[in-house]
């Protein structure tokens, strides 16, 4: 299980956990939960924000957030 | 007149909640303000048939019924408030049909709130090209609800939704989630507590951030009892309700919609490859920008001239056919100059935003977020605030006016008060005939010298913007809790009828809300330079005939113009600030100039013109008379020092009441207009004094 921000380019993975304190309902409400899909689309300069596929959700967030996620990659 | 039913519309942002609202609406509708908060109010009358007409209002894109931002808190105000005139009899959920399980979440929310909610499934052209399809009458059943399939594009399912609007007291009010299955304990105590309150309804009392809070909580408040509860527990009381929601949503849409993936053509990830690619991404951005604003001030210096001449073509005409006397010259020196400096923006202001409209519906506008994020997260700016910086090089008005994408209130209002930093296109007059006067030619590598001063002056007032911004994020204390949670729509072409519209509306919204306060100002302005007290004012032209017995009559006329001005109220204003500027290196005429100035800067170079009783406009000749013009010690008043320091002033100060007047318009106050009319000046000052100090 590792940290979202660590996930690389383009690699598929599914939500494990989220630090539900830290982050925003909005986000979780997107689709942002444990059990759902979630790869890496592109990062901007210094890998922040980050923009991700979430579920069927296209979404930008930055750095800071994703720290807060968890996820564990697709074999 | 038959009856009327109000209807609310909501939706994701990104779904065509507004394409709907325009198809249905068109150009009936108004656009204003909620009630103290500067959260766009959108309304609009629909004929249902002959005897029914639609009050709609298009609220505020949202994602949920969990408000995080003004915008959002303005959607539950009107839901959970009956006694408002606008509280809908009717609620209609937009969605987009390739996010339809995103979208259904709030459609849920809004059902069980228990009033009736009508579902729209919006962009059907696409189903077919996106191997999309859907079983509607299964989905009928088990969102228990009427559907109306629409395609805002092809104009298409609108007369079926008007229908459906017209018979919705047959919908089911019923709530689509039992919320007993969250927390048995707790909600069976909230509802024990108030039994005759829906109950969903207090549950998204409780849960609402305080921070945005006007929801009328007197009937509930005893439930801030239920608060005892830990925010980060109520939190994952609100993820579980989520979960429960996504559940029912999933279940049902196993088997209602169908995607076939293989059929999707991927636009997407082919154009954000390029488009938010870490190199080619800016080079793309920084060249659509370019594109803009060259077309801004290339585009409307045409209709700008034509106004300008026409205007004063105007003014000349009404002098000279109307009979002489204070009307006449109210009109054609007051009223229809200040007509023409507000008529005069509209070509800026809706090539701007025809872009920005076009930027927005395409999707692309989320990529410049995406892009510039980061570097503006540091000044306390959104990715958002890119736009309005760089429009403030052709106008700080659009600008100003662009701030509406930036969803944080405190992101926005500092991108508003740092905006006037931005050297507008008015000040370059000013510039280039300082410049002209002060720097000498001559080059530094290659780089002429004027030319570099004009690009520090640039660069100045960029910096300016951005350590003003980093300042205010740091001092102002405006609670607005936002996180950054940008969606990525899909690309999509403009419909012309949306740009259209936004084009129209902002258009329309300056000329009737800043116009009022530039016409007024302009009055003021004309009353302070057409009168004066004394014999000086009244007597001047036998004065000043008797002063020059052989003169020409073009030039005795310029002089005592020249002499009528120095005694008119406005030249009294000016010789009385005069100690106030002589630390900054100007006497009393700049002092006029810097008085009058303040309807528009440009006008600094017509009215010194005037002042020195320079008979031709030509940028030339006044620069040779401002050449020639000493002070009291024999030395030139415009050297380096006094050049650069009034510079500097024109870079820093808020001299432009258009510009007060839309930032007034835009943050719902004066106290905001007044802080920048202030703050810069004084910063200006301070800047201009102690440039001229050290150069002196």
């Amino acid at each position: 299980m590792i940290p979202l921000d660590q996930l690389a380019l383009g690699e598929e993975a599914e939500i494990e956990q989220i630090e539900t304190d830290h982050l925003p309902l909005k986000l979780i409400e997107m689709g942002c939960l444990p059990g759902n899909a979630i790869s890496l689309i592109q990062k901007a300069p210094f890998s922040d924000p980050l923009y991700l596929k979430i579920d069927e959700s296209h979404l930008a967030i930055r750095k800071e957030t994703a720290q807060h996620i968890f996820v564990r990659l697709k074999k | 007149m038959g009856r009327s039913i109000n209807i609310a519309l909501l939706g994701n942002p990104n779904t065509g909640k507004t394409s709907v609202f325009n198809r249905l609406t068109g150009l009936t509708q108004k656009v204003g303000n909620y009630p103290g908060i500067t959260v766009e109010k959108k309304e609009g009358i629909c004929k249902l048939n002959r005897t029914t007409r639609a009050h709609i209002i298009d609220l505020p894109g949202t994602y949920s019924l969990n408000a995080s931002s003004m915008d959002e808190s303005v959607v539950i105000e009107l839901l959970l408030n009956k006694n408002s005139k606008d509280f809908p009899d009717v609620a209609v959920v937009v969605t987009d049909v390739e996010n339809l399980k995103r979208n259904l979440l709030l459609f849920t929310q809004v059902k069980d709130l228990g009033i009736p909610t009508l579902l729209v499934i919006n962009m059907a052209d696409q189903m077919k090209r996106k191997g999309i399809s859907v079983d509607l009458p299964f989905l009928e059943k088990k969102l228990d609800t009427k559907i109306a399939l629409v395609s805002t594009r092809e104009n298409q399912g609108l007369d079926l939704l008007k229908e459906l609007l017209l018979n919705y007291r047959q919908l089911s009010t019923q709530p689509t989630i039992d919320l007993y299955t969250i927390d048995q304990q707790y909600f069976e105590n909230l509802k024990a507590a108030f039994p005759n309150q829906k109950l969903y309804k207090l549950w998204l009392v409780i849960t609402q951030d305080v921070n945005f809070a006007k929801i009328d909580r007197k009937r509930v408040s005893d439930a801030t009892d239920f608060r005892t509860q830990s925010e980060s527990e109520l939190k994952r009381l609100q993820q579980k309700e989520t979960v429960k929601r996504y559940q029912f949503i999933n279940e049902i849409l196993k088997v209602g919609l169908f995607i076939d993936r293989d059929s999707a053509t991927d636009l997407r990830s082919r154009l954000d490859r390029i488009l938010i690619h870490k190199f080619w991404g800016y080079i793309i951005f920084f060249l659509i920008l370019m594109t803009v604003f060259q077309s801004i001030f290339d585009w409307s210096s045409i209709p700008q001239d034509f106004i300008d001449t026409s205007f004063a073509a105007l003014s000349e005409l009404a002098k000279t056919r109307l009979p002489e006397g204070v009307f006449t010259s109210l009109l054609a020196e007051g009223i229809i100059p200040g007509l023409g400096g507000i008529i005069i923006f509209i070509p800026q202001i809706a090539f701007l935003f025809l872009f920005i409209s076009i930027l927005e519906e395409t999707g692309y506008m989320s990529r410049v977020v995406f892009l510039m994020d980061r570097g503006l997260r540091r000044f306390g700016l959104s990715g958002k605030s890119v736009i309005p910086l760089i429009s403030g090089t052709a106008c700080a008005i659009p600008a100003v006016m662009a701030t509406r994408n930036i969803e944080n209130w405190k992101e926005r209002l500092i991108t508003i008060l740092v905006t006037p930093f931005t050297t507008c296109s008015a000040r370059l007059p000013v510039y280039a005939i300082l410049i002209a006067l002060v720097i000498p030619q001559g080059s530094f590598f290659g780089l002429n010298y004027q030319g570099l001063m004009l690009m520090f002056l640039y660069l100045v007032g960029f910096g300016m913007a951005l350590i003003s911004a980093w300042i205010l994020t740091k001092t102002l204390k405006i609670n607005s809790k936002s996180y950054f949670v940008v969606e990525m729509p899909n690309y999509k072409l403009p419909l012309l009828k949306n740009v259209g519209i936004t084009v129209w509306e902002k258009t329309r919204t300056f000329v009737t809300e800043a116009g009022k306060i530039i016409l007024a100002i302009s009055i003021l302005l004309w009353v302070l330079a057409s009168y004066g007290p004394g014999k000086d004012f009244s007597e001047a032209e036998q004065i000043v005939t008797e002063m020059h017995l052989n003169i020409e009559d073009e030039a005795l006329t310029t002089k005592i113009n020249a002499y009528k001005l120095e005694h008119s109220y406005i030249g009294i204003l000016g010789k009385a600030i005069e100690p106030v500027i002589s630390p900054l290196g100007y006497d009393w005429k700049i002092g006029i100039a810097l008085i009058s100035s303040f309807a528009a800067r440009e006008v600094f170079v017509g009215t010194l013109a005037t002042i020195y009783s320079v008979e031709s406009d030509a940028e030339e000749t006044i620069k040779n008379r401002m050449a020639s013009e000493v002070r009291v010690d024999g030395k030139p008043l415009f050297n380096i020092a006094s050049g650069i320091s009034l510079m500097l002033f024109y870079a820093f100060a808020m001299q432009c009441m258009s510009t007060l007047a839309i930032v007034k318009k835009e943050t719902n106050s004066w106290k905001w207009p007044m802080i920048q009319l202030f703050g810069m000046t004084l910063l200006a000052y301070v800047v201009a004094f102690s440039t001229y100090q050290i150069l002196a």
